[in-house]
Order: structure tokens, then sequence, then C-alpha cells
């Protein structure tokens, strides 16, 4: 086989792959909120997703994945770009990462020098977009209309970002990293998603620029070859195939750190429905979150038994203390009994054996950090519709 | 094999990746280092379709502008019913804030259709 029939082989291949993806790629899904319709789509190392859009693409996990283990699989990750110009192909052999800006020696750092040269590290974290669930935000606001599919959790491997600058050399009067990636924008004039954190926290030792994700290489969609981890935080700040790190020596005023990602600047990080903050500051951190995935909203359970429901916690960092669980929507409470413990980034799962009587029950579910961070039971709101993290209902019919 | 121009499918690269073994975790000489693959990769959008709602003449002027950038999912899952400012505010979210190159009198006329079709 010479070198022109193998590439049309396996062109041919891919194609069909996606091709046929595409046909059967198995129905659709209703997300639980008006207009929320999406059909399931399988791109190229991924497993059937819920398609939000297809151009650049963005995946939702379907939410049956997160009771499936603490770890969410590569190819059922999800999928988010803010530019339509993503690169076409990534050759690593001529990739190099960039590092250069305010610092003493600019350095260019290829892949195996990324790997060989510097302490490479592992650390299971989180990652949510913020406007995961936006989807539920009432009264509903403009964007990628989400359910709650929109986190996962991994066990990265990279390195960590402070050993590259300390490599490169931070010169005195630094003040933030800018972070940017090979996806582009489609046309002039679209500000390039560029991202910036402050010094300190990119030379915190836990930001990471990861090469891969639960054992393997990140996949395309995922940020391949290289991608930032800011572990706590939310997506936004995890660029994708990243290719130039920059160090500044002012903060950094890009369009997608000075006029996007904005939330309210108050302690609730909320206002009133419908109103703008007077005050806006860059997103940050996750809240804490809980949900039960044994169970979906309606499930039937056995009235003559004990049920064992499951679900995950997850927050800022701020590790989880406790989950209580109520089956009588907030009325009263039990503590579920937390798993295994893969780190204060990690999701955190929970189980709990609750009996009912028949009829419907509405089960909500509330974490607890060790500082005592709680979940609203009613939920706040940004104009934007980040940081959705009210205390989950799922509805159970005991028969 | 020459390999540059190579269309890979990523589900096949994927399989190839998946010997990477996690039980050597926790040695003294740390995780083991997942190595690259030195093939290039390359990434083919999916087809992409216009949605029923937006397949006729009269919104060709949606499809023209907005498919410029995005494809038109991001149009038809946003919430209904929002009014006419939801819309008019939409697009010009696009042509002021993101620079979207459309004519003003483009972005008007799908302000109005938007508005019309999605309420």
């Amino acid at each position: 086989m010479n070198g022109i029939d193998r590439r049309l082989f396996v062109a041919g291949a891919g194609a069909a792959l996606i091709g046929a993806a595409a046909k059967s790629g198995g129905g659709s899904i209703t997300l639980p909120f008006a207009n929320g319709e999406r059909p399931l789509v399988q791109l190229p190392g991924k497993r059937a997703m819920i398609l939000l859009t297809s151009r650049p693409p963005q995946l939702e996990t379907p939410f049956s994945v997160f009771n499936d283990g603490l770890l969410t699989p590569n190819d059922a990750f999800f999928v988010r770009y803010h530019l339509s110009g993503l690169p076409t192909e990534i050759d690593p052999r001529s990739f190099r990462l960039a590092i250069g800006g305010h610092v003493e020696k600019p350095l260019q750092l290829t892949l195996d020098s990324l790997r060989r040269d510097f302490p490479v590290s592992e650390i299971v974290a989180v990652n949510q977009c913020s406007g995961n669930s936006r989807g539920f935000v009432t009264p509903r606001v403009a964007g990628g209309q989400l359910g709650n599919g929109a986190m996962g959790n991994a066990r990265w491997q990279g390195v960590a970002l402070k050993h590259l600058l300390d490599k490169a050399g931070i010169r005195p009067g630094a003040a933030q990293v800018t972070f940017n990636g090979l996806d582009n924008p489609p046309a002039d004039g679209i500000a390039d998603f560029v991202k910036a954190l402050d010094i300190d926290h990119a030379r915190d030792g836990e930001v990471m620029v990861a090469f891969a994700m639960n054992g393997e290489e990140l996949p395309f969609l995922n940020g391949y070859p290289l991608r930032l981890v800011v572990p706590g935080h939310f997506g936004t700040y995890w660029v994708k195939h990243l290719h130039e790190i920059n160090v500044v020596d002012a903060e950094f005023d890009g369009y997608w750190m000075k006029t996007a990602y904005r939330i309210p600047d108050n302690d609730c990080r909320c206002v009133e429905p419908g109103s703008k903050p007077d005050k806006t500051r860059p997103i940050a951190r996750f809240n804490v979150r809980s949900f039960i995935t044994s169970h979906a909203d309606g499930a039937r359970i056995d009235a003559t038994r004990t049920t064992e429901l499951r679900g995950i916690a997850f927050s800022g960092g701020d590790a989880i203390k406790r989950v209580m669980v109520s089956p009588d929507n907030g009325r009263s409470w039990q503590e579920a009994r937390l798993g295994e413990d893969l780190g204060r980034y990690s999701f955190r799962d929970w189980r709990l054996g609750i009996t009912l009587a028949k009829g419907r029950h509405p089960m909500r579910v509330r974490a607890e950090t060790q500082s005592g961070e709680v979940q609203p039971m009613e939920p706040l709101w940004q104009p934007a519709g980040y940081m959705r993290n009210v205390t989950e209902t799922v509805v159970l019919e005991a028969v | 094999m020459q390999s540059k121009g190579l269309v890979i499918g990523l589900g096949l690269l994927g399989l190839a990746a998946a010997g990477a073994s996690w039980s050597l975790l926790g040695s003294e000489n740390g995780p083991q280092v997942v190595e690259a693959r030195m093939e290039p990769v390359s990434y083919q959008l999916p087809e992409e379709i216009i949605p029923a709602e937006l397949a006729d003449a009269g919104a060709e002027v949606v499809v023209n502008n907005c498919t410029a950038c995005h494809s038109l999912e991001y149009v038809t899952t946003q919430p209904r019913g929002m009014g006419d400012k939801f819309w008019t505010d939409e697009v010009t979210k696009m042509v002021k804030v993101y620079g979207a190159p459309v004519e003003p009198a483009d972005a008007e006329a799908i302000a109005k259709l938007l508005a019309e079709r999605f309420g």
C-alpha cells in the first residue's frame, strides 16, 4: 500500500466514523426545561453525547454517566468551545508551548521536553462550565442552554505551571499570566479567547499544564495536546490547545476577562432576578454542589424495601464535610455516608439507604464544606446564568 | 508512511492509547508518564444541518449571516417567548461586542425575524 492509498483509506475510515455517528447517533434526549430537546451525536473520540452546538462543537455529558464512577471517562467528558476557528490538524512533532512576556528567558517547549525536563504530577479535579445548568435558570437567560452535564472529574497529568514559570524566570513587577490556545476567532475583529490568572495563583503549584487525563493523552475536543488545569476554578480558565503563556506586568484587559465571565461582586454573587449588578468581578472558584446520580427525577422505587441512593458532591477546593439528604423537601435531613476521598478538588461520592412510604417524595440533597459553605435552598440568580448551585430536587415515587 | 496531512479518526487514536496503565501509580518514581504520540491529529467538524425552523427562503438573512461564525443551534436552542428585546439584545451583542461582520440592515432584519419566530 503506498502513502496515498493509505491516506485515503484512513481518511475514509475517519469520515465513515463521523458520518455513521451523525446518522445513527442514537436519537435525542429532552432536557427537563422548555425547548430542551437535543440530539445525541457521536463526535471523534467521544461516545454518543448531548449536542448543544455543532460549530464550534459543544457537547454535554448524559447525566447517567455520573453514576458510573468517580472519574468521568474521556469519551464522555463534556466539550465547550467559544470560537469556531478550531485547529484542523495538530502535529505533535512541531508543536511548541511558548512561555514569554515579562520573563528572563523565554521558552519554547516540545511535548517531549515537557515530559522529560520537568517534574510530572497528577491531580484529580472537577472541571465545570460556568454556565452548567443554565437551562434551569428562572427567569431564563441567553447563553448555552445546558442541563447538569457540563461538568466532569478526571485525573489530570502534567507539569505544574510553577515549574515552567520558574524555568523562564519571572521578572520583578509581574502581575498576571495569560493563556492562549490554538482555537481562533472566525473573523477579524473578534477577540481571541485568552484568559488570565494572577501571578500568585499561577505559581501556586496546583495550576497545571496537563497533557493527559485518566491515563491517556487529552482527547482532541478536550484540548489536545495541552490544556490548563485550574483546580477548583470554573472551566473558562482551563484553556484548551494551550500554546502561549505570557507573563504580563499589568492586569490583562482582554474581552474574555474584562467583559465576559463576570459575576456580581457581592457576597451572594447574585442579584434580583432580571436586574443587573452594580459591580462585577471575574468568575473564579466553584460554589459547592451535590447531585443524586442513582435515580432520575420521577423514578419509581419499591416502598417495601430500603433503596440505596447514591450521588456526588464537589466544591471549589474547600473539602466536602458532609452531604445531607431530605426525603421530604427539606423538612427533615439525614446524613449520607461519604465514599472514597480522591482529594479536595474531586467529586466525592455519597450513599444513603432510605425507606419511603407509598407516594411521591421530593428528595433534596445538600452538601456542606469544611468551612461551612452550604448550598442554598432557593436558587440564586445572575444575568449570565453562571454558578447555579441550588439544593437539587429529585422526586421519587414509591410504589 | 508520510503522515503529514493524515486524517485520523480520533476514536481510533483513543484505542491506540488505551494501553496506558495506572498500576505503577504511587511508586517512588511518581506516576507513569503518559507518552506523547507523534502522529498528527486532525479534527473534522461534523456535518451541520439547517434547522427546519430556519430552512425557508424567508430565513436566509439569518442563515447567511449567523453561520459565518457559528452553527444555528446557537439560535434555536435559546429559550422561547423571551420577547423582542431579547433578540435585539442578542443580535446587538454579536455585532457590537463580538464584532460580527453584519450590515446594520441585516442585523435589524435578523432580530425582527427571530423575534417573530421564537417570541
